[in-house]
């Protein structure tokens, strides 16, 4: 038995899927920037898979996956101040229960 | 041919990557989300070691692992009791979200596995040293990421007094 790129690719599409079902589902802004954070790796580990099997040669799909980590921190990092912020105003953080802009 | 070594790996690596983040998104303790998020992040880093990435593996557990797990962590304890249950969902948010993710599931599945027979097992390659990512990151000639490099500090400079200026108190 050979693993080829598609044994990496199903895990990483399940993951991509849980992602979608979290983000729909969850209430808590956390929770939902933790399922963004599935979906981002699963997109991740696409871009390396198809790098390592079909490239060898070139590097793209690495650096690419290097920036897109790189940015994902940044946006988390942004994401958690601002649910802190809407935590201060607010005192809870259900999306649902944020309907109004200025408090 | 694949080793049985790594055909073991692989599997355990698998299962835990599906397990983990069906169960991330399922918990209904937010701070055990962000711990099975943290395993699922672990689960890739070994991915990209096992595809010979061995510096992506390195910045995966070091940023993933290291920093926004803990953030998350943090971010958790400031927003809400540790042991508080989130609420029960409603069945029709639950239906949407299945209804999505499965849809999702069948389209991309179906592309996926009818083209399976066009997959190959792995290329030979010589796994990119920190020499050639290092000249790879700080040239300027053709697949080279000078550009991209200094974007992204700019990038990271206006994300941290973005973070300072939004979460600061008023």
């Amino acid at each position: 038995m050979e693993i080829t790129a598609v044994f990496y690719l199903v895990p990483a599409l399940i993951m991509f899927c849980c992602g979608v079902y979290g983000f729909i589902t969850r209430k808590n802004m956390i929770a939902m920037l933790i399922s963004l954070e599935l979906m981002l790796n699963a997109v991740d580990i696409n871009f390396v898979v198809f790098n390592r099997f079909l490239y060898p040669e070139q590097m793209e799909g690495m650096f690419f996956t290097l920036f897109a980590i790189a940015i994902a921190a940044a946006e988390t990092a942004l994401a958690i101040a601002i649910i802190i912020n809407i935590f201060r105003a607010a005192k809870n953080i259900d999306v649902r229960s944020l309907n109004e802009m200025k408090f | 041919m694949e080793s049985v070594g790594s055909l073991i790996m692989y599997f355990i690596v698998a299962l835990a990557m599906i397990v983990f983040s069906v169960m991330a998104v399922t918990t209904r303790k937010i701070l055990r989300a962000a711990t099975y998020l943290l395993f699922t992040l672990f689960a890739a880093a070994v991915v990209y070691f096992m595809l010979d990435y061995e510096f992506l593996g390195a910045v995966q557990i070091a940023v993933y692992a290291g920093g926004i797990v803990v953030l998350f962590v943090f971010a958790i304890l400031l927003t809400s009791r540790p042991g508080d249950n989130t609420e029960r969902l409603t069945s029709r948010s639950r239906v949407l979200g299945a209804i999505a993710a499965v849809a999702m599931l069948v389209v991309a599945g179906y592309a996926l596995l009818s083209r399976c027979m066009a997959f190959v097992a792995k290329p030979e390659m010589q796994a990119p040293d920190m020499d050639a990512v290092g000249t790879a990151l700080l040239g300027t000639g053709a697949g080279q990421y000078l550009l991209p490099f200094e974007a992204v500090s700019v990038l990271l400079l206006a994300c941290i007094i973005g973070g300072v200026v939004i979460a600061r108190k008023r």
